[in-house]
This record gives structure tokens, C-alpha cells and sequence, in this order.
């Protein structure tokens, strides 16, 4: 990852950031806009979620890290405190590769 | 009238201190994550100083750890976070120099420009939903200022422990660390999955960005399932 996309990447979260405080008297975001952008990000979160869980280089990533996402999801769908989340995938994912299952 | 506002910078504290754990552990994860699928010790390093957003960092590291392009990456990245436009729209009462009155001595107008840039770069989910829960100024700012400035330390210290860790531990997969960045997105996801479309939206959007994983170049099948957004629209 060159530096320049790294800066491009900042250089555009910035721009989101500072436009509000600055023009905060002259832009408004659409109630509907607001709600589209949200809807967005969810789908780019869930779907790079699940290609990260499921696929490495093209192909299927085999079954013990998916299982571990899958604890973890339902672990923080039960609200359960993220450090457990995440923890819990590394264990279930560890402990099955441990066993065997790849 | 001190002992509640002393009681509540206390929970204060103790609040952002937990934030700041999870964080912290996100934070590791994800400097380990990035050494050990290949990228240079400085990648997670400047990332985190510059863009400072856990979720839009996951993503384009993720992007370009499957093979994507930067280009690719960059775009995944900046549309997580366009979410900061509205949030900045919320709190840029407190991220700014605060409007003092009467005695009190204005800063310079230097100052004022350096503290507006800072609160702007402290702007995330964390420091934005403390601020929200108050609506005088005063604690308001306390509350955004004190998230905002442990969590940038805590993350950026934790994701160099990352990086230090990555680059120590060899064996990443039999930690089974690569599941760690799923998850973590997953957990970002899931208070986001508000109402039946959205979640609709998400499964298509995943299923499709799945199946066209072996045949589309890497990056392009999570921005493809985008497309999933089109469930938004369909009849009631």
C-alpha cells in the first residue's frame, strides 16, 4: 500500500471531518442522504466481513475461521463486551485449527 | 450541585477508559494483522496517526491485504467515512475553541485554527456518542475532548504493540488471528443493522460480494456490493 494512497485516505477523512464545524451553517444533509450513507456503510462493513471470514486469495478460506467469526457475530449480537468479541474469534478459530480443522 | 457533576465526570472516566480497552484491543489487532499479511511496519503506523478511524482503516487494509488496488482501498475507506460529515454537523458546537465570555481572555487566533483541527481530527463514533449524551456545553466538551484524546493515544500506541507483535509471531494463523479482523468488522456492523432493509441490503450485498470474489480483481467485490442498497428501494 503506497504512502500516497495511505495520505488519500486521510486526506479525504479529513475533508468529512472539518465540513461540518466549517460550513455547518450553510450545509444541511438530507435526512434521506444521512440514512443512505449509513445503509452504505453497513453493507461495506458486512460485506467485507464476510469475504474477509470466508475467501483468502480467490478461493475458500476453510471452515475454522469462518467459525470463529460466526461465535464472535454471535457473541456481540448478545451484546456481549467487544475485547470478549474479538478474543473469542482468535480462541475458537486457534483452538479448532489445534483440533484438526482447517 | 458539585457532587453530581463530580459523580458523573467520574463515570466519565470509567466509560471512556472501557471504550478505550476495546479499542486498544481492536487497535493491536489490527497493526498485527496488517504486518503480518506483508504490509511495512510504517503502513499500519501512519495510517493511524493520519486517518484515525478503525473502521475505514480495517477496510482498506483489508482491501489491499486481499489484493485489491489502492485506488480500490482508498474508495472503501473514504465511504466508511463519510459518516463524519453529519457527526461533525452534531458536535461542531464542541470541537472548536470554546466561545468564551466576558473576563476570560480569547485565545489567539492561531490557537483557535489549531484547536479546530484537532477537534475535527478527534471526531469518531466514540467521541461523538459521549458527546451526545449531554446537552449542556460544558460537560458536552468535556465529554467529547476526554474520549477523543485518550482514544487517539490508546489507539495509536496500541496499534504499534501490533506491529511490534505481528512482526515477533510467525505462527498468526495458528492464533488464529486472521479471524480477529473479521470479527471486528462484524461487531462494527451489527448496531449499524438498524431495521429489516438495511439487514436485507447487508446479506445481499454480502452474498453477491462472495460469489464474485473468485472472479472479480480483489477490492472490487466488496465495492460491487454496494448494489445490495438496491433492496432499500423495493415495495414496502
Amino acid at each position: 500500500m503506497p504512502l500516497l494512497a495511505v495520505v488519500a485516505l486521510a486526506a479525504a477523512t479529513f475533508t468529512f471531518r472539518i465540513a461540518g464545524p466549517l460550513f455547518r451553517d450553510r450545509i444541511t444533509v438530507a435526512p434521506a442522504a444521512q440514512r443512505l450513507l449509513a445503509s452504505a456503510a453497513a453493507v461495506l462493513l458486512v460485506a467485507l466481513a464476510a469475504t474477509s471470514a470466508l475467501t483468502q486469495d480467490g478461493g475458500f478460506a476453510g471452515w475454522a475461521r469462518p467459525a470463529g467469526v460466526l461465535v464472535a457475530g454471535i457473541l456481540a449480537a448478545r451484546r456481549v463486551p467487544f475485547p470478549v468479541v474479538v478474543l473469542a474469534a482468535a480462541i475458537v478459530t486457534a483452538l479448532l485449527r489445534l483440533a484438526g480443522i482447517h | 450541585m458539585r457532587m453530581p457533576w463530580r459523580t458523573s465526570h467520574r463515570e466519565l472516566r470509567r466509560d471512556v477508559a472501557l471504550v478505550c480497552l476495546a479499542d486498544g484491543i481492536v487497535g493491536v489487532s489490527f497493526g498485527a494483522t496488517a504486518v503480518a499479511g506483508g504490509l511495512p511496519w510504517w503502513v499500519p503506523v501512519i495510517m493511524s496517526l493520519l486517518v484515525f478511524a478503525g473502521g475505514a482503516q480495517f477496510a482498506a487494509v483489508g482491501v489491499v491485504l486481499a489484493g485489491g488496488s489502492p485506488v480500490a482501498a482508498v474508495a472503501a475507506g473514504a465511504l466508511l467515512n463519510t459518516r463524519l460529515l453529519p457527526y461533525g454537523l452534531a458536535v461542531a458546537d464542541v470541537t472548536g475553541p470554546a466561545e468564551v465570555s466576558g473576563a476570560a481572555r480569547p485565545a489567539g487566533p492561531g490557537r483557535r485554527w489549531l484547536t479546530r483541527l484537532l477537534g475535527a481530527h478527534l471526531t469518531t463514533d466514540e467521541s461523538v456518542a459521549f458527546a451526545l449524551r449531554h446537552t449542556d456545553p460544558a460537560p458536552r466538551r468535556t465529554a467529547f475532548w476526554t474520549c477523543g484524546v485518550a482514544l487517539f493515544t490508546v489507539w495509536n500506541v496500541a496499534v504499534l504493540l501490533g506491529v511490534l507483535a505481528g512482526s515477533v509471531v510467525r505462527n498468526t494463523a495458528g492464533f488464529g488471528l486472521d479471524a480477529t479482523f473479521p470479527a471486528v468488522l462484524l461487531a462494527l456492523a451489527l448496531p449499524t443493522l438498524a431495521d429489516r432493509r438495511t439487514c436485507a441490503a447487508a446479506g445481499t450485498g454480502a452474498a453477491a460480494a462472495v460469489a464474485l470474489t473468485p472472479v472479480l480483481p480483489a477490492g472490487l467485490p466488496v465495492l460491487a456490493a454496494l448494489g445490495g442498497l438496491a433492496c432499500l428501494w423495493r415495495r414496502r
